[in-house]
């Protein structure tokens, strides 16, 4: 028996068959009569926007939600599954989005978690970190059992993730996202990981929204939209445009800006030092400046300040050190309310938690701020009238999607209230924008709309500061990139100057000088 | 002033220190398990009140300490299945639903005192038992070693709590529940089952406090007999970082103040006897503000856990 393959005492997984699964939550279709199959040893792609429903499906097969109707086949015959550990007993293991590990409990004992020991009652991490160290050997480098999750990097425990399904001896692994949190080096050492899995007979289910990956790693693919099942294909014979519209349901159109003669210096940044949540230094010298009509992309791995960066800039973080400039004025002591006032917006990457009101209407989240501004205002009354009619114009012009101005705004979907913060942060006419992970978790239909919006704007001559994790779209967008790394501007760069590669490079720590010269 | 540094009465001190111990270790340690797991139980004192209440009771109907402390120990488990079905099965807010526990048990007990009992009488209890050898040695042995049963139960309870939670698969997912429940929910752990049962050892634990009052260190019965010892086992959870060894310090802590401050009011010292006997609550209070920042709390503690919610 090789070590990493699938256990004799556990049957091997040829073939597995979901046939017309439907599965609904209170408002919501998430999966619509879906079929979708997956042979021993291949690489079945799950492709479809952020709620088409592949993660729900994909649930349904490792049992932690139970379908309404239809039926799941493992080679050829019924099973129903109540809970995860069903799944794994028949050797399904499945690599979560977010990694669902316990950050203060070290690696061994998150292995170990829910197993039943060699000398029950009691633990025997011994015996299960010589096999994590075998295990994880086998697929890339080793990784130390007592070390504590919370001291790994993202792509670490992602291959402590693989590792716990690969000790419970599954021979079918599904993988959700994984890439959406990796470097690009980490993705191809991932890949790497994942094409020696499958040799040895291990079969996967790739979850994915990034067509460049679903092409690089799979032999077929499925896309779902809507909850429901659009087709299947080889993946040699299809072509990215095919799996875009299969996706979106139209032709996206490719965003290719021009450059613009960039204006006076709107925006800069000089020197400036932060502490992060924990009290660790998260920003450590940070130089930067922002002309009128260009958008500068910040790009980076999480966790490298982004976060405190945007804060900083938007005044809800105290700086340590350094200097903010918005046309010249200093704005580093302003309170908040007076930087919005004089032109700085602010897109938060916390949607929910920075940049809505969860359980206020779309009218009233679009006068968080302005409420009290004389427009809106009789003396000490609120104006409801003239503030219905401009929120109304503001949907309207933002193609925001609501069955109304009074819907408890969690109830729209991710994209829709992104468009709705935007609408409300550039009706102010700002100098400046700070756009923090603007499309995250949002369909590719509003992302095309915000991206749209935003090349809009640098046309009306604001500093666009935009913020994202997702590489492509910093490519795309801007004019200058600039990466973070540790707290610090590793380089900045134009646009098509330097190669993704590069960029990831340097999103790894490698200085800019080196970077370019690979 | 002089006697109160007197070798007899500081080893008196200590001998009582250890003796208070008793109660808060069953507590604490008791309200760790089911805090690890994510659930905070407020409940401490009312599943306290009842437990002795049932113990008293049933010690001076029988004159059997152990049936008296079997009924301490199945009055606290249904205590805790109440407060498991609230607060894991319903989802039910858990400081609110502690808090009504906790009326609910000092509002029975007082109830029941006064239509069963009446007046407040004394039984005999837990006696202390001599531990041969250790217990000859002067002084020594006087404060460690002549000691009722429940009062060597709460301290070797400290060990073996460490040990259950550290070292075995239950501990494990104990622990896992409540830092990250959809971790442990993915990988087949029934976090709703772990809980009900970390709640309920929980409550088994205050239930067996409780008997320690009425059945072994007071020997007696009356309204609201624990005055609140069942909150500062909580706040001792707090104060030792989740941990039985830290609990067992700050159980000490505690349990020394109050013995210091109730032999100072017997030596006649001149204090009022109300800021002595808030000595410890004030010490609760200043230990918390102290610790609190410090020490890192289950994740999960106080969320209940749905499928799918993350």
């Amino acid at each position: 028996m090789a070590h990493g393959v699938p256990t004799n005492e556990k049957q091997q997984i040829q073939r597995v068959e979901m046939c017309n699964i439907t599965k609904c939550f209170p408002g919501v279709l998430a999966n619509d009569r879906v079929c979708f199959d997956v042979n021993q040893g291949e690489v079945h792609a799950l492709l479809g926007e952020n709620g088409a429903g592949k993660s729900t499906l994909m649930r349904q097969l490792y049992g932690l939600y139970r379908p309404d109707e239809g039926e799941i086949l493992i080679n050829g015959r019924p099973y129903t599954f109540n809970s995860p550990a069903d799944a794994i007993e028949v050797g399904i293991g499945m690599i979560h989005q977010h990694f669902m590990l316990v950050p203060t409990m070290t690696v061994a004992e998150n292995v170990a978690l829910g197993l039943k020991s060699s000398r029950e009652p009691m633990l025997d991490l011994d015996k299960v970190s010589a096999r994590i160290r075998e295990l994880s050997q086998l697929y890339g480098s080793i990784i130390d059992p007592s070390a504590y999750v919370w001291q790994l990097s993202v792509g670490e425990q992602q291959r402590v993730e693989i590792i716990k399904a690969l000790y419970r001896g599954a021979s079918l692994i599904i993988l959700d996202e994984p890439t959406a949190v990796l470097t690009p080096q980490e993705v191809n050492d991932l890949f790497v990981t994942l094409k020696r899995m499958v040799k040895d007979g291990h079969t996967l289910i790739f979850i994915s929204h990034k067509l460049h990956e679903v092409m690089a790693i799979s032999n077929r693919v499925t896309v779902l939209r809507d909850g429901c099942l659009i087709g299947t294909r080889l993946t040699s014979e299809v072509t990215r445009n095919e799996l875009v519209k299969m996706m979106v349901g139209r032709d996206v159109r490719q965003l290719n800006p021009q450059p613009l003669k960039s204006g006076p210096v709107r925006l800069e940044i000089q020197g400036l030092q932060a502490m992060g949540d924990r009290g660790t230094e998260a920003l450590r010298g940070i130089n930067l400046q922002i002309h009128g009509g260009e958008i500068v992309g910040l790009a980076g791995v999480s966790g490298n300040g982004q976060r405190e960066l945007a804060e900083c800039l938007a005044g809800v973080r105290k700086t340590n050190h350094g200097t903010i400039l918005m046309d010249s004025v200093d704005i580093s002591f302003m309170p908040l309310k007076q930087r919005i006032d004089s032109g700085l917006a602010y897109i938060p990457e916390e949607r929910m938690r920075d940049g809505a009101v969860r359980e206020f209407s779309v009218q009233e989240n679009v006068f968080l701020h302005d409420h009290a501004s004389p427009k809106y205002t009789h003396g000490i009354f609120l104006d409801f009238a003239r503030m219905r009619v401009f929120a109304s114009e503001l949907v309207k012009n933002f193609n925001v999607k609501t069955p109304g101005l009074d819907t408890p705004i969690k109830n729209l979907s991710g994209g829709n209230i992104q468009k709705l913060i935007m609408a409300r942060e550039l009706s102010r006419q700002p100098k400046v924008l700070i756009a923090a992970q603007p499309t995250r978790g949002v369909d590719i239909g509003a992302t095309e709309y915000i991206h749209q919006r935003l090349l809009q704007q640098r046309e009306e001559g604001i500093a666009i500061f935009l913020i994202s994790e997702d590489l492509d779209e910093i490519c795309v967008l801007s004019d200058r990139i600039a990466v973070l790394y540790e707290g610090r501007i590793m380089g900045i760069v134009e646009r098509n100057e330097a190669t993704v590669e590069q960029i990831g490079l340097m999103m790894a720590g490698i200085s800019m000088t080196e970077a370019m010269q690979r | 002033m002089n006697d109160v540094f007197q070798l007899s009465v500081v080893a008196g001190i200590l001998t009582s220190a250890i003796r208070l111990a008793t109660p808060y270790l069953y507590a604490a340690i008791g309200e760790a398990f089911s805090q690890r797991s994510g659930v905070v139980n407020l409940g401490v004192d009312g599943i306290m009140l009842i437990s002795a209440y049932a113990s008293f009771y049933i010690v001076l109907n029988t004159g059997s300490i152990w049936l008296g402390l079997l009924a301490a120990i199945v009055v606290g488990l249904l205590m805790g299945l109440l407060m498991a079905f609230i607060s894991v099965t319903l989802k039910a807010e858990q400081g609110i639903s502690g808090i009504g526990l906790y009326m609910f048990g000092l509002g029975l007990s007082s109830l029941l005192f006064k239509t069963t009992i009446g007046t407040v009488k004394t039984v005999t209890g837990f006696q202390p038992v001599k531990i041969p050898l250790l217990g000859d040695i002067p002084v020594v042995g006087e404060i460690f070693f002549q000691h009722s049963l429940l009062v060597y139960g709460a301290f070797l309870l400290v060990p073996l709590a460490w040990f259950v939670l550290e070292k075995t698969t239950w501990g494990l997912k104990n622990k896992s529940v409540g830092q990250n429940p959809a971790a442990a929910d993915s990988l087949g752990v029934n976090v709703d089952r772990v809980r009900y049962v970390s709640v309920c050892i929980g409550a088994i634990l205050a239930g067996i406090a409780g008997a320690s009052l009425s059945i072994s260190l007071l020997n007696l019965f009356q309204d609201n007999l624990t005055a609140g010892q069942g909150f500062i086992a909580v706040a001792l959870v707090y104060f030792g970082g989740w941990k039985p060894v830290g609990i067992l310090w700050g159980a000490l802590l505690f349990s020394t103040v109050n013995a210091f401050q109730l032999w100072m009011q017997v030596l006649g010292v001149k204090i009022p006897s109300d800021v002595a006997i808030m000595l410890p609550y004030l010490l609760t209070i200043a230990a918390l503000a102290i610790t609190i920042n410090r020490v890192r709390q289950p994740a999960a503690l106080n969320k209940p856990f749905e499928r799918g919610e993350s």
